[in-house]
């Protein structure tokens, strides 16, 4: 009785929140800077803000563009009798898998025939870079540190993704400031006098966020001493066919290392080219050298996705493998990125004529129209990108990265008033 | 000539290099549950039956799509939304509305706004996520308690996560209930702010619960120890048939002021397996607690996938935000647990009928999608190649398998098995 009453007596005196010291110690992180450049632009009330910062492609009233094709094949999924939602296998939707490293590698790729080509479906290209990541961190026969090469500068999340499995990212020349173009040299430099084996993080096509890509004849020669150093190729392909409009002229790159018989992998997205972004649809594509390899390395990527995420989600596959496996719809997607490609082929034309025919901004502009993407490195200070977002409510990354795709008909002659101002010191 | 064989010499130079890149890595094994459903689609026999992988099936054997479902995805279709990509912690309706219906909309922590949730990549991303978050943030010992058995998924996630896993009793092989007192003894014994998970309800794979009586001393357990409760909860209204009724634990402990973790998904309790819909969420001091933890729960997210999907959030959301298609879903949930409990009920007498040695029982008491037959591992491998049978070599059985059609088949099969004549 007496211990009961005791036990009434302590329930009853015990605070609400007695427990509450587990999470005391947890410190604020620094907001992600891409989304808080999307939040602030949000939260601006200025009439003429242009948001050129996260890259997702916009039309040219500045909305979102769901692709027709997407929607046709959204519908045909909605009528589609008995159609469920029931779990994808751990590697994903085959259909998806198969059509996905068929149109990176090339339908006739001898890796895949030969059965060397282990495909993943993963969350979009985030996830496959995690997933490659991960496997490279486990797996790979490290000769010293787990470490990999990422170029400077590349996509801010690589070197989280890497520091996140315990590989240490260190850097590559890449861009050179000076030309506002891409530092050969310091390039290949890295690539030779980097240990043997290195993993290097290569981008397909349209690099982010510079948008300066190799030449077929560079790329040659960085396959060259990747195979003389035994390196390992990391593809990042996020862009493919945003670069130039063309799904196959943009692969080049990965299929030519393939066919030198680089050691590679690749991530995939299709975020940008199908606009797919929010429905997360990536995949992840490892080359072995013989298919006993690839299946050994299917088992082992499988089982690092079990135990983060099962297997990943449906409706964005289902989307993705309907159009590339129907012949029509295939040709459709084709011409719904050369749309996107191409309005912001023109978008950059534009803006080359405003700031060199008509406001003759000081400087050489010609990287505007030579870079390639959705983004522009357009060689502003940081100083002068905080004026632009502070001034002239124009939001962009802070190292002078625009996203294209934000630019339109509408606000181009604003933007490139403002860059003037802002290059001239006069905003 | 010359130049032929140069060219030869440095394919092999490269096959060579390539040849060394993961020549090393071993075959990994197959997923013990996954790999259960491989073996079945390969069999090609008429009468197999799939016990394996816990997808609720209908009378007929076939996936079920809940109206619920299909309207809402209907709906979603004709206000054409964008494909703009969610916010890192997911569609912030989605995830308001899901807190709600696990903690209940007069939940302390939940009106005060000190719950820190996330849209998850369904069950298994929110327990990666609570394990990641754990093993950088937890402030005390990183091990985590999982009870004996417990779905075969949990050890990897959380050891991946970086938290060391231990055990504490559950099962009584013996009695084939809940071994109450192993229970207690290795929750008191467990070093103080140990981390427990615990199954909320419908335990996978026994299907053993504990009463409301017990979940009352595990969290008086819990509260002396100073343990820390990690609730998963995949099957909310699957269980019983009522959602309030299944969050009791969840929300008693919650109510007694322990600060907890949960884990969420909605693959079985709406059908959305594939789409990958769940949340993770820790209640927290104050709002401005859940401030900090919620931007630490990014950290976590976006090196690993940046944000998630949303077609399966928007689905859920559409359920759960409108109270014609939120009552229509009570009433399939409530459908699909009452076909399990009908399944339970008649499997139970078959089994007595067929004159099966062994007492039956616990196929009645158990609940929830799964039941702990006792078969042993090698009986199921008989089932599986001699009678085309296939569940998890633990016993377990996927009750949600089972229909009119085949569970005559499937009694005859076990009671073969357990008499040893396969």
């Amino acid at each position: 009785m007496a211990a009961r009453v005791k036990q009434l007596v302590s329930h009853l005196s015990q605070p609400i929140n007695m427990s509450a010291e587990s999470w005391q110690s947890v410190p604020l992180a620094p907001p992600d800077s891409i989304f808080k450049l999307t939040a602030t632009y949000k939260a601006d009330s200025f009439a003429n803000k242009i948001n050129l910062g996260v890259g997702a492609y916009r039309d040219d009233d500045n909305k979102p563009w769901v692709l027709p094709v997407v929607k046709k094949a959204e519908q045909k999924l909605l009528s589609t009798p008995n159609i469920d939602h029931e779990y994808l296998p751990i590697t994903g939707l085959p259909e998806f898998t198969g059509a996905a490293a068929k149109l990176i590698l090339g339908s006739d790729s001898p890796a895949i025939a030969e059965g060397r080509v282990t495909s993943v479906q993963t969350i979009s290209g985030t996830g496959a870079n995690h997933l490659g990541a991960l496997f490279v961190a486990r797996f790979y026969t490290w000769g010293g540190n787990k470490q990999v090469f990422l170029s400077d500068p590349t996509w801010v999340n690589h070197f989280a993704i890497f520091k996140n499995v315990g590989v240490e990212p260190l850097t590559y020349p890449y861009y050179n400031p000076a030309t506002i173009g891409l530092d050969f040299d310091g390039l290949v430099a890295s690539l030779t006098s980097a240990p043997p084996r290195s993993i290097y993080l290569l981008h397909a096509c349209a690099h982010n966020p510079t948008g300066v890509d190799p030449t077929k004849e560079q790329w040659g020669k960085i396959a060259d001493v990747m195979l003389d150093k035994g390196h390992y190729a990391f593809f990042d392909c996020a862009y493919q066919g945003f670069a130039s409009g063309d799904l196959d002229g943009d692969a080049w790159a990965v299929r030519e290392f393939v066919r030198r018989g680089v050691s590679l992998l690749v991530c995939q997205s299709f975020a940008k080219n199908a606009g797919l972004y929010g429905e997360r649809v990536g995949a992840l594509h490892v080359v072995s050298p013989d298919k006993g390899t690839a299946d050994r390395v299917k088992s082992q990527l499988s089982v690092l996705q079990r135990s983060e995420i099962s297997n990943p989600p449906t409706y964005g596959a289902r989307i993705v493998s309907m159009i590339l496996n129907d012949p029509s719809m295939f040709g459709e997607w084709k011409r719904d990125i050369v749309t996107m490609s191409g309005r912001i082929i023109e978008m950059r034309k534009q803006l080359f004529q405003l700031l060199t025919v008509e406001l003759k901004t000081p400087g050489n502009w010609d990287h505007i129209v030579n870079q390639i993407g959705m983004f522009s490195f357009t060689g502003v200070t940081p100083d002068q990108s905080k004026a632009l977002t502070e001034k002239a409510h124009v939001y962009l990354t802070v190292n002078g990265r625009i996203s294209m795709a934000g630019l339109n008909t509408h606000n181009i002659r604003y933007f490139a008033e403002s860059l003037d101002k802002a290059v001239r010191g006069t905003l | 000539m010359l130049a032929a064989a140069a060219a030869r010499r440095t394919t092999t130079k490269c096959a060579l290099r390539s040849l060394s890149t993961w020549s090393a890595v071993p075959a990994g094994p197959p997923d013990p549950i996954l790999g259960v459903t491989e073996a079945f689609k390969a069999d090609k026999d008429p009468r197999k039956i799939n016990l394996g992988v816990g997808a609720y099936r209908d009378g007929k054997g076939k996936p079920y799509v809940l109206s619920s479902v299909k309207k809402a995805e209907d709906l979603i279709a004709s206000s054409h939304p964008d494909k703009e990509y969610l916010p890192i912690t997911g569609l912030p309706e989605f995830t308001k509305n899901a807190a709600k219906l696990a903690y209940g909309a007069d939940s302390v922590p939940l009106k005060e706004g000190s719950i820190a949730v996330t849209q998850s990549i369904s069950g298994t991303g929110a327990l990666r996520i609570g394990g990641a978050f754990l093993a950088r943030h937890y402030p005390n010992a990183k091990t985590i308690f999982l009870p004996s058995p417990s779905w075969g998924n949990h050890t990897p996630i959380f050891r991946d996560s970086g938290l060391e896993v231990k055990q504490y009793r559950y099962f009584d092989k013996s009695t084939v209930g809940l071994d109450f007192e192993g229970l207690k003894a290795d929750l008191k014994a467990a070093p103080e702010g140990s981390i427990v998970l615990l199954h909320a309800c419908a335990h996978n794979p026994t299907g053993i619960d504990p009463t409301q009586e017990q979940w009352k001393q595990i969290s008086d357990i819990v509260q002396e120890k100073k343990l820390f409760p990690f609730f998963d909860m995949a099957y909310q209204g699957f269980a019983s048939g009522s959602t309030s009724r299944d969050a009791f634990a969840l929300r008693h402990f919650v109510s007694q002021g322990h600060q907890v973790a949960l884990a969420q998904s909605f693959a079985k309790n709406m059908g959305l397996y594939g789409e990958r819909v769940g949340a993770f969420s820790l209640t927290t001091a104050d709002p401005a607690e859940k401030a900090r933890v919620d931007s630490q729960l990014k950290i976590v997210i976006r090196p690993m996938y940046s944000n998630p999907p949303m077609h399966g959030a928007l689905i859920a959301n559409g359920i759960l935000s409108d109270p014609t298609l939120y009552s229509e879903w009570e009433g399939e949930v409530k459908g699909m647990a009452e076909r399990i409990i009908a399944m339970r009920e008649k499997l139970y007498t078959t089994l007595n009928d067929l004159n099966t040695p062994g007492e039956w029982g616990h196929i009645k008491s158990q609940i929830g999608m799964f039941s702990f037959t006792g078969l042993t591992t090698p009986q199921t491998k008989a089932l599986a190649e001699k009678a085309h049978i296939y569940m998890t070599a633990d016993g377990r059985i996927s009750m949600a398998g089972l229909n009119a059609g085949n569970i005559e088949y499937f009694a005859e099969g076990v009671s073969a098995a357990v008499k040893g004549n396969l």
